[in-house]
């Protein structure tokens, strides 16, 4: 099923030049910003000059830190009148600053045709009850699949984050057929059932789009155990409106990005070079339609790779892996680079470790440790100490398997780690400089 | 057959607690405690008059208990009053994996709580013994 037929499904060649077209017209417009005047321009007011779609790869990186720095925060990247703005959206700013992106309505229409595109992906239609249970706000989540679920015709329920009996509420008393959550938040909701004696699984529920975290293969499935539905990943980030950016289709092997709003590089985070089809770098996007903050080769910080052969569903725009981390997730210990979702996929093997989890960095006697907290699954404990001990002791060798140092195991009690109403908090750094 | 209440708990302050305020929430009377501790997490053994009712209420808090069976062994509390219970055991090749006890009766009588495998056999070479063990309606009853 699709929502755009003639633009999912266009031919690569077509969808090139159509990208080509796009990308020189967004130089002509980025020029009038004072940032990207000053980044872009030699002498004389002209965009730089691009022959092919490779000639990208002649342009300066814009970054995060160019969207938040004194001299460009707030205003700097616009290339249009305050008053064509109708909308501004901001990054949780756990980093820093925040970086905000303020949407002209253009913008916000662009914006709400790319999730209705992949809502339709997910089988969302007119005739589906959607709950969205992401934060309203400055937090893109909320609103943009908000808009984007009203323009497919779906009853869009607007139930924000948290408020647990609410939420499960509104789902019994409106046969809520889809939702939108973050994973961390779809693992945890099912004990709120339980408590208020229902079964997820007994209800209508058969479709989560899950987004805003890194999340592995096995806590989707978790996810789908749980709830009894199906689970689609959905990718975004707030530089680049938010979700809407790439999404699964019902093939589940990559996520589709919307390469006729967006052109896609894959670089070398440390060399900065353009990296081969198929290996696993940093994403770089250019937007090809956005009106008021055009970006020109923003790093996104995401690691994945991306392909561009044929799909069985039938679109054309390419496919990116299943985001496995951020550049800056990255925790160096003891000389080794580790993800936290490395670290995930190891527990998620283990049956009796339950889904939240915390690793913590503690500095002693100058050496960086690595514990792993994880909550044990409230039905396994049997009673006796060693099947607790050969656990942890499993679980430490599979993890210095996949991260090549031994961490310390803590396992916790069931519901003891900390659970964040938003993102979920994988690393607390103990570490003091 | 007896059966003790096992709990799984973090090695941090205010563990012991929670578990006791439950069970006095659920007016259930604790015979015996003991506590195993690996170095972040242990293991609460507790003899309760109401095994079921005290698994139920530390569920219902959202803890890990776990009802295991264990046999119980009543004792004279005098000298070698253990050594006859430890001297068959060994004897019969029976590894304990854990064992506490405790006195009743103003001194006159001690239970040593064993933690086996082997629970009928355990039972049996006991009893044959001439020792008596105990359900879990005799413990409450000494």
């Amino acid at each position: 099923m699709f929502w755009n037929e003639e633009i999912e499904t266009l031919a690569r060649p077509e969808l090139e030049r159509l990208q080509l077209r796009r990308l020189r017209q967004t130089l002509e417009r980025a020029v009038r910003s004072p940032f990207y005047r000053r980044r872009l321009t030699g002498r004389g007011e002209d965009p730089p000059r691009i022959e092919s779609l490779e000639d990208v790869a002649s342009l300066p990186f814009t970054t995060k830190d160019d969207l938040r720095s004194d001299e460009n925060y707030p205003y700097g990247f616009l290339t249009v009148d305050r008053e064509q703005l109708v909308r501004l959206h901001s990054s949780s700013g756990t980093t820093g600053r925040p970086t905000t992106i303020l949407h002209t309505r253009g913008d916000l229409d662009s914006w709400t045709e790319l999730v209705a595109r992949c809502l339709t992906m997910a089988g969302v239609t007119a005739s589906d009850v959607f709950q969205n249970m992401m934060g309203y706000g400055l937090f893109t989540g909320g609103l943009g699949l908000h808009y984007g679920a009203e323009r497919v015709g779906a009853l869009t329920i607007p139930a924000g984050a948290g408020n647990s009996r609410k939420q499960i509420s509104l789902m019994r008393d409106f046969s809520t057929t889809a939702i939108h959550i973050i994973p961390s938040y779809a693992l945890r909701l099912p004990s709120t059932f339980e408590n208020m004696g229902y079964d997820p699984r007994d209800l209508p529920v058969r479709t989560a789009i899950l987004g805003a975290e890194p999340h592995s293969d096995t806590i989707r499935r978790r996810i789908e155990a749980l709830w009894g539905l199906k689970a689609f990943n959905s990718y975004g980030l707030s530089e680049m409106n938010g979700p809407g950016v790439a999404f699964e289709c019902e093939c589940q092997e990559g996520l589709h990005l919307w390469e006729d709003s967006y052109l896609v590089e894959i670089i070398d985070p440390d060399t900065l070079a353009p990296l081969p089809e198929g290996e696993r770098g940093e994403l770089v996007l250019t937007t090809l339609t956005r009106e008021g903050m055009p970006l020109v080769r923003y790093r996104t910080q995401d690691l994945t790779s991306a392909r561009r052969d044929h799909c069985p569903c039938g679109r054309t725009h390419l496919r990116i892996d299943r985001i496995t981390g951020r550049t800056d997730d990255m925790l160096i210990i003891k000389g080794v680079n580790i993800y936290p979702i490395q670290v995930e996929r190891v527990l998620m093997r283990f049956s009796e470790i339950g889904s939240n989890y915390l690793i913590v960095l503690t500095r002693e006697e100058r050496v960086d440790q690595m514990t792993v907290m994880a909550e044990l699954e409230k039905g396994f404990f049997r009673g006796d100490l060693a099947s607790l001990e050969g656990l942890r002791s499993r679980i430490a060798n599979e993890l210095r398997g996949e991260i090549l140092i031994t961490p310390r195991v803590e396992l916790v009690e069931a519901g003891s780690l900390p659970v964040a109403e938003g993102k979920a908090i994988r690393v607390e750094d103990r570490r003091n400089g | 057959m007896a059966h003790q209440i096992t709990v799984f708990a973090e090695n941090k302050p205010g563990r012991i607690e929670r578990v006791t305020r439950v069970l006095k929430e659920a007016a259930i009377n604790i015979r015996a405690i003991t506590i195993a501790t690996s170095d972040s997490f242990g293991v609460i053994k507790l003899l309760v008059d109401d095994p079921d009712g005290a698994h139920d209420a530390l569920a219902a808090e959202g803890m890990s208990p776990f009802k295991r069976e264990i046999v119980a062994v009543l004792m004279d509390d005098r000298p070698g009053g253990l050594h006859a219970v430890a001297e068959t055991l060994g004897r019969a090749g029976i590894n304990v994996e854990g064992a506490y006890g405790f006195v009743v009766e103003d001194k006159k009588r001690a239970v040593l709580v064993i933690e086996v495998e082997k629970i009928p056999e355990v039972d049996r070479l006991l009893r044959e013994q001439g020792l008596s063990t105990l359900t879990d309606e005799e413990i409450y009853s000494l």
